[in-house]
């Protein structure tokens, strides 16, 4: 890197795109092939849990899987911090 | 046996035409005989990149609907004798594609004995995209390495293995080759722009081709020759090679290092 790159460097973004990237395209890949009302189900989960926690649209996870002749509907919720705390009092 | 090979990309402006009217004329230069079909109705433009604009009398519709043979339809390289380019109708609305009509036109440039069929898709994933790919036998994704070009791949990896003929059949997949274009080794050494190895580690594709960033590209547009004719420009030499393992041959990537500079380019810049 020369002395004038130096310092007028951009900053390195190339790993935040591909993390971002890693994410969002194994998010799709599982959602492809799941019933079309995933979507549906999800935002009204997201509405029900929000009544009782206030959860951030990211921290719910749906995973549809089919393992041999079933069908998983898997569900997870990261609760924030401080409701976590509140939740264990 | 004829070989049926779609240049695609969900999101525009990547290189897919750019990319279909070299790997044709890379691989016809190599004795094959090659058909390469513009399947952007309406909005035709292989042509210009073929430099053959002014020789269009009959399109892809016009043979669809019995308007015209095949043989009228397809017009002849001038530069290399076994190529032929097949043009986008302008003017109909896109519903003039049918699957049938599509898989008559191949069916007939297959009995003609043609070795490969490049199907030039249009962006997004409408009906001209679906047909494009519907009857590949492979599929090259083009990429540049940027986020929503990506995305948008993986979009059309997940189309290639459920909406195609190969996927519906539930034989042999489509099989996919990826194809990074716009690439700047001087920028992925920088942290700016994500290398192969990050593209190929997200989409899970073998890399077909790397072609570098050139302005070489706009060049080759401006006067209708194919970038791959340019003998001279780090472009066409990564066509080639592309054509090289497209054919099943193996040769190493070239043009994915930063050049080494002399000292002085090192300390201002250059």
């Amino acid at each position: 890197m020369g002395l004038l790159a130096f310092f007028r460097r951009t900053p390195a973004t190339a790993s935040v795109a591909k993390e971002r990237l890693r994410i969002i395209v194994a998010q799709e890949r599982s959602a492809r092939g799941s019933p079309d009302y995933m979507p549906m189900l999800r935002r009204e989960l997201l509405e029900v849990i929000r009544k009782y926690v206030n959860v951030d649209p990211e921290a719910i996870q749906i995973n549809f899987e089919k393992d041999g002749g079933n069908e998983v509907l898997e569900f997870s919720v990261a609760l924030p911090q401080k409701a976590a705390a509140a939740a264990a009092v | 046996m004829t070989e049926i090979i779609v240049v695609t990309s969900g999101k525009g402006g990547v290189g897919k035409t750019t990319t279909s009217a070299s790997l044709a004329c890379g691989i016809a230069r190599r004795g094959k005989k090659v058909a390469v079909i513009d399947f952007d109705i309406g909005l035709r433009n292989l042509d210009l990149i073929m430099g053959c604009e002014r020789r269009v009398v009959y399109d892809f519709v016009n043979v669809i609907q019995g308007e015209c043979t095949l043989k009228q339809a397809l017009i002849k390289d001038k530069r290399i004798e076994t190529l032929f380019v097949l043009a986008a109708s302008q003017t109909r609305d896109k519903d003039a594609l049918s699957p049938e009509g599509v898989r008559r036109v191949l069916d007939e440039l297959i009995a003609d004995n043609f070795d490969y069929i490049i199907c030039d898709s249009p962006a997004g994933i409408e009906k001209g995209a679906h047909l494009a790919m519907y009857f590949a036998d492979r599929a090259v994704v083009v990429v540049n390495p940027e986020v929503s070009s990506v995305r948008d791949s993986d979009r059309i990896l997940g189309l290639l293995a459920s909406k195609t003929q190969r996927a519906e059949k539930g034989g042999a997949a489509v099989k996919e080759h990826l194809l990074l274009t716009r690439y700047n080794p001087r920028r992925v050494t920088a942290g700016e722009m994500m290398s192969v190895a990050d593209v190929k580690d997200i989409l899970g594709l073998d890399v077909v081709g790397v072609i570098p960033e050139s302005q070489d590209v706009l060049s080759a547009s401006n006067a209708g020759t194919p970038v791959i004719l340019n003998a001279d420009s780090d472009v066409s030499q990564a066509y080639d090679d592309a054509v090289s393992r497209l054919l099943g041959d193996t040769v190493p990537l070239r043009f994915v290092d930063e050049p080494k500079k002399g000292f002085l380019a090192r300390m201002f810049g250059g």
